[in-house]
C-alpha cells in the first residue's frame, strides 16, 4: 500500500522516479523487476495521477506476422520510415530503432503487468496494424501499472511535485519537494512535457501584431500537471536539450473542452466533411486535404493563426453519422443565416463564403472513406476532396481552438536513457518519456509513438538506475 | 421529456461517444456508437446492457474530479431503478420500487403472518408430535397449490406484461436463430461478468475480480434448482401419486438440497461484495431494493434447510410456516423486486443480439 505523502522520506531508495505516467511507471517496475527498491514521487493527487498518460488509448509496435491484436505485420524499416517521414528528419536513428526493436517485447511485458489490449476502437481502424489498443485506455492502463507497483512493494506518493534537484558535476545527489530533501542513489526523470505551463508557452507563442498572447486561448488536452519544472531546472543547470523548442503538437479541438484534460472527447471529427471560418466568416485552409487524422495537427496550427485563435467548423444534414459525433451537441439551424447568427459570426460574410464556396463544388462521387473526386473549382484556399454544397438544414457549427497535446523540447540522452551535461553523460540521471521524446520525435507525429517511446525508455532507464544500487552491476 | 436521470445518462453518453476508450467492456458501448442521439427508449436499453462492474467508472479520464463528472454505472443505474419501476405492471405497483427495503419486509411479515395464522387456524397449535416430514398434514396440498399457484401466476403475468411492453419500446426487429442462442448463452453463462478482458469486474477498488460471477452463478443456478425441485415435486404427486414426505435420496430433496446450498452461498457472497463494494460508481438508493432481495433470498434457503434437518421434530409446522412465508414473499414481489433484472436484462441482451446482426444504420 502506498504511504501517506505526508509521511517524512527517512531510508534511501535505490531508485528515486520522479513522475506519475507511463514513463514514469515503466522506469519504477523495471527497476523493481531487478530487485532495488523504488521511491516514486508524482506530482498530482491521486485522483489525477497518470499526467498526460491518462488520455492515450494505443501504442504503436512492430511485429512481423500478425498477432493477437495486431493485424498483418509491421517491420522495422516500415516503423523507422513512418518516424523519418513524419519528423522530416528530426530523430536520432540510433535512439528511434531502439524504441523500434523494443516496441515487439512490449505487449507480453505490459500485459503481466495487468494491461490488457483489445481490437482497434471503432473509428480507428486505419491503425489497426501498426497500434495495439489498450482495453479502457490510458487511465485503465495507469490503473493496471500502479496496481501492479504497489503489490511489487514500490512506494509511491502522491502530491509531490519536485521543484529542483540537488546536483553535484552532473551526479543525482537528491530532490527537493515543498522543503524535504529526498536523496537516493539513482534518479529517472519522467515529468513529461511542459505544456500546462502558461508562461513557458507565452514565450514560445510569442504576441501577436494585435499585442495579444495566442497562447492564453490555447486549451491543454492534457494534465494539468506537467509544469516543465524539472525541464527548466535541468536546462538551467546545463543539461543538454534537443527537440524543437517554439513548437508543440497542437490540433484543432472543441472550444467548449475544459481547460486542461479535455482529452480525446473534445475531439470534432467533421472537418474534413464541411468547410471551416474564421471569426471573418472567411475560410483559411484546404479542409479537404488528406484524411482528418493526418491534418488535425496542421488545422491546429492554422486556428491558432486566426484571430483569437477560433475557428468555426459547418456541415449541413448530409454528413451526419458519417463521423464520430462531438462530445456536447453542436449548434444548430435551420438556416445559414440562422446558423451565422447562432455562431456569432458576420452574416454577410459567412453567406458570401458559403455561397461562393457551394458554386464551386464540382459534382463527384462522394465517398468519406477515400479520398474521393468530389472538389471545388476556382476557389481558394480549395476543398480538394469530399466537396459537397452545404445546403440541406439543419446545419450544424462547431467552434475550435488549438489544444496542445504534448511540448517537442527535452532532454539529450544516450541509449542508457542518461542526461548529458556538455556532452558527458551522467553515472545516475536517466530520463524517459515526454521529458526526452523529442530525442526521437523532434518533430510532428506518429499516432501512439509517444507511450512506444515512454515504454521503452522508461524500462531502460529504470534498469540502469537500478545498477547504481549496493550489489548492482554499477555499484563498484 | 426524460427524467432527471435519462438526461443524465443522455448527456454522459455523448461524452462517451465521443470518446469510446471504453469499447471492449461490454455491449453497452458498442450499442452506444450505433446510436446518434439517445431517446428514452435508447436510454433504457443501455441501462439494462449495463451489470454494474464498474470498469468503465475507473477507466474515465472524465470521473471526478473531472468537470465532465462521468460516471456510467452510477447513471445507468439509477435508469435502471426507472426501468422497473416504470415498466411495471399494474403500473400503480411500480412505486414499489421507490421503497423497496419497506416492500420487501411487508411481503415477508404478510407472508409469515399469512402461514403462522394458517398453521394455527388449521391445527390449533403451532408446536405438536412429530409428522415424521408430512407438510401436509399442516397444510393440506391443495391449499398450498392453491396459494402459490395464483400468486405466482401473477407474478409471472405481470412480469411478462413488463418486459412485453420494455420489448416494444426497444423495437428490436425479429430475432434470428443465431441471436437468440448468443443471447440465451450470454444470460446463463453471464459471459459479460467477465468484463471483455477475463479479469471480471470491480468491487472496493479498480481491481478486477471474478468471484461476482461465482456467487451470481451459485445464486442462479441455486434458484432454478429450487424450482425444479418444486416443480418434480408437483409433477411427482400429480402424475406418479408419490407425495411428500420424500426420501432423502430422492428427487425433490436432492435438487432442493443443492438449490438450497447453492441459495446459501450465492446471497452471502453477493451480499458480501455489495456491503465490500465502492458505492461510488453504484446507485446508492438501489440498497435497499438489492440487499432486501439477497436477505429474501437467503431467508428461503435457511429456512428450507432447515426444515429440511429438523422435518421430524415437533416445531416442523413452525418452520414450515417461516419457509413458505418466506417463499411466498419472494414469488410475490418478483415483479416488484431486483428479481426484475434478471428479465430485463436477458431482453436487452437479446435485443443486442438481434442489432449487431443488422447493418450499422446510425440513429
Ligand atoms: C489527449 C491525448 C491523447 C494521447 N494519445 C496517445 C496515444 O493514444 N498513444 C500515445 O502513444 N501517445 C498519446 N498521447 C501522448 C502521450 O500522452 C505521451 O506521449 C505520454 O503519455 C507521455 O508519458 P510520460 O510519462 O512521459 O508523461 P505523462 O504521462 O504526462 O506523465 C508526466 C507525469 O509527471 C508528473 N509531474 C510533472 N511535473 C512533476 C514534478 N515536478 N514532480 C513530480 N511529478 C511531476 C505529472 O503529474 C505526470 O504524472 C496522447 C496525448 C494526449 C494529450
Ligand atoms: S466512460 Fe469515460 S473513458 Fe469510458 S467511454 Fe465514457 S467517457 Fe470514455
Ligand atoms: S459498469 Fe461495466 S457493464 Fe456497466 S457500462 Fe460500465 S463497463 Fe459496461
Amino acid at each position: 500500500m502506498p504511504e501517506a505523502s505526508d509521511e517524512k522520506i527517512t531510508l534511501i531508495p535505490d531508485v528515486l522516479i520522479i513522475g506519475g505516467g507511463n514513463a514514469a511507471l515503466c522506469a519504477a517496475l523495471a527497476a523493481r523487476e531487478t530487485g532495488a527498491s523504488v521511491l516514486l514521487l508524482e506530482a498530482s493527487p491521486r485522483a489525477w495521477r497518470g499526467g498526460n498518460t491518462q488520455h492515450t488509448r494505443n501504442l504503436r509496435c512492430m511485429h512481423d506476422a500478425p498477432q493477437d491484436v495486431l493485424i498483418g505485420s509491421y517491420p522495422e524499416e516500415a516503423y523507422w520510415q513512418d518516424l523519418l517521414g513524419v519528423t522530416e528528419g528530426h530523430t536520432d536513428e540510433r535512439l528511434a530503432r531502439l524504441v523500434i526493436r523494443a516496441s515487439s517485447t512490449f505487449r507480453p511485458w505490459m500485459h503481466k503487468h495487468g494491461v490488457r489490449f483489445q481490437p482497434p476502437l471503432s473509428g480507428a481502424l486505419q491503425v489497426a496494424k501498426t497500434n495495439a489498443f489498450f482495453l479502457g485506455g490510458g487511465k485503465a492502463l495507469i490503473n493496471a501499472y500502479y496496481r501492479s507497483a504497489e503489490a511489487m512493494g514500490i512506494q509511491i506518493r502522491y502530491d509531490m511535485p519536485v521543484d529542483a534537484l540537488e546536483l553535484k558535476d552532473g551526479h543525482f545527489v537528491a530532490a527537493l519537494c515543498g522543503g524535504q530533501r529526498i536523496a537516493a542513489r539513482a534518479c529517472v526523470l519522467a515529468a513529461g512535457g511542459f505544456e500546462s505551463n502558461r508562461q513557458w508557452l507565452r514565450e514560445v507563442y510569442g504576441q501577436d501584431a494585435h499585442g495579444e498572447w495566442p497562447a492564453d486561448n490555447f486549451l491543454i488536452r492534457g494534465t494539468r500537471f506537467n509544469q516543465g519544472v524539472l525541464l527548466k531546472f535541468m536546462i538551467n543547470a546545463g543539461a543538454d536539450t534537443v527537440g524543437n523548442a517554439s513548437q508543440s503538437h497542437c490540433v484543432a479541438i472543441d472550444a467548449r473542452a475544459p481547460r486542461y484534460d479535455g482529452g480525446i472527447a473534445s475531439r470534432i471529427d467533421c472537418i474534413s466533411l464541411g468547410v471551416v471560418l474564421n471569426r471573418k466568416a472567411e475560410r483559411f485552409g484546404d479542409e479537404g486535404e488528406d484524411f482528418w487524422p493526418k491534418r488535425y495537427a496542421l488545422w491546429g496550427r492554422l486556428v491558432a493563426q486566426q484571430p483569437g485563435q477560433l475557428g468555426y467548423a459547418v456541415i449541413d444534414a448530409k454528413p451526419l453519422g458519417k463521423f464520430i459525433p462531438s462530445m456536447f451537441p453542436g449548434t444548430q439551424a435551420a438556416s445559414l443565416a440562422g446558423l451565422a447568427h447562432a455562431l456569432d459570426l458576420p452574416e454577410a460574410s459567412f453567406l458570401h463564403t458559403l455561397n461562393a464556396y457551394n458554386a464551386a463544388c464540382r459534382p463527384g462521387t462522394f465517398d468519406h472513406t477515400t479520398l474521393d473526386d468530389c472538389h471545388t473549382e476556382g476557389l481558394l484556399p480549395p476543398k480538394t476532396h469530399w466537396a459537397l454544397p452545404i445546403d440541406t438544414p439543419p446545419f450544424f457549427g462547431y467552434t475550435l481552438r488549438p489544444g496542445i497535446t504534448f511540448t517537442y523540447l527535452g532532454l539529450k540522452v544516450d541509449p542508457t536513457a542518461a542526461v548529458h551535461f556538455g556532452g558527458q553523460p551522467s553515472d545516475n540521471l536517466f530520463a524517459a518519456g515526454e521529458m526526452m521524446a523529442g530525442n526521437i520525435l523532434g518533430l510532428g507525429y506518429a499516432a501512439g509513438i509517444g507511450l512506444s517511446i515512454g515504454t521503452a525508455f522508461g524500462r531502460i532507464a529504470g534498469t540502469q538506475a537500478a545498477r547504481q544500487r549496493p550489489g548492482g552491476d554499477h555499484a563498484h | 421529456m426524460l427524467t432527471e436521470y435519462e438526461t443524465e445518462v443522455a448527456r454522459e453518453m455523448q461524452i462517451c461517444n465521443a470518446c469510446r476508450y471504453c469499447e471492449g467492456f461490454c455491449a453497452v458501448f458498442p450499442a452506444m456508437t450505433r446510436r446518434w442521439v439517445f431517446a428514452r427508449a435508447d436510454i433504457h436499453y443501455l441501462a439494462n446492457l449495463c451489470h454494474n462492474c464498474g470498469a468503465c467508472y475507473h477507466a474515465c479520464q472524465y470521473a471526478l474530479p473531472h468537470e465532465f463528472a462521468v460516471n456510467v454505472p452510477r447513471a445507468l443505474a439509477q435508469v435502471r431503478r426507472e426501468t422497473y419501476s416504470t415498466y411495471a405492471w399494474p403500473p400503480t405497483l411500480g412505486r414499489l420500487y421507490q421503497r423497496n427495503g419497506l416492500t420487501l419486509a411487508l411481503a415477508l411479515s404478510a407472508g409469515l403472518a399469512l402461514f403462522l395464522i394458517l398453521a394455527l387456524l388449521l391445527n390449533g397449535a403451532l408446536i405438536h408430535a412429530p409428522l415424521a416430514g408430512n407438510f401436509y398434514a399442516v397444510f393440506p396440498h391443495r391449499l398450498l397449490i392453491a396459494l402459490f399457484g395464483v400468486v405466482f401466476g401473477f407474478s409471472t403475468l405481470a412480469l411478462a406484461i413488463g418486459v412485453a411492453r420494455f420489448w416494444q419500446d426497444l423495437a428490436p426487429g425479429a430475432a434470428s436463430a443465431p441471436a437468440v442462442i448468443e443471447a440465451t448463452h450470454r444470460v446463463l453463462a453471464l459471459t459479460y461478468l467477465d468484463g471483455g478482458h477475463g479479469d471480471g469486474c470491480n468491487e472496493a477498488d479498480d481491481r478486477f475480480t471474478r468471484i461476482r460471477r461465482s456467487f451470481h452463478h451459485f445464486t442462479f443456478y441455486g434458484f432454478l434448482l429450487c424450482f425444479a425441485a418444486t416443480i418434480i415435486a408437483m409433477g411427482d404427486h400429480y402424475l406418479l401419486d408419490q407425495s411428500a414426505p420424500y426420501a432423502l435420496a430422492s428427487w425433490p430433496v436432492v435438487l432442493g438440497s443443492l438449490g438450497g446450498i447453492g441459495l446459501l452461498i450465492g446471497p452471502c457472497g453477493l451480499l458480501w461484495l455489495n456491503l465490500l463494494r465502492d458505492p461510488v460508481p453504484g446507485d446508492p438508493q438501489q440498497r435497499p431494493m438489492d440487499r432486501g432481495f439477497i436477505a429474501l433470498l437467503l431467508l428461503t434457503s435457511v429456512t428450507g434447510l432447515v426444515l429440511l434437518a429438523w422435518r421430524d421434530s415437533n416445531a416442523m409446522a413452525l418452520l414450515l410456516a417461516a419457509h413458505l412465508g418466506g417463499v411466498m414473499a419472494l414469488f410475490a414481489t418478483l415483479p416488484y423486486s431486483k428479481f426484475a433484472h434478471g428479465i430485463y436484462r436477458a431482453a436487452a441482451l437479446l435485443k443486442w443480439a438481434i442489432e449487431k446482426r443488422q447493418k450499422e444504420v446510425l440513429i
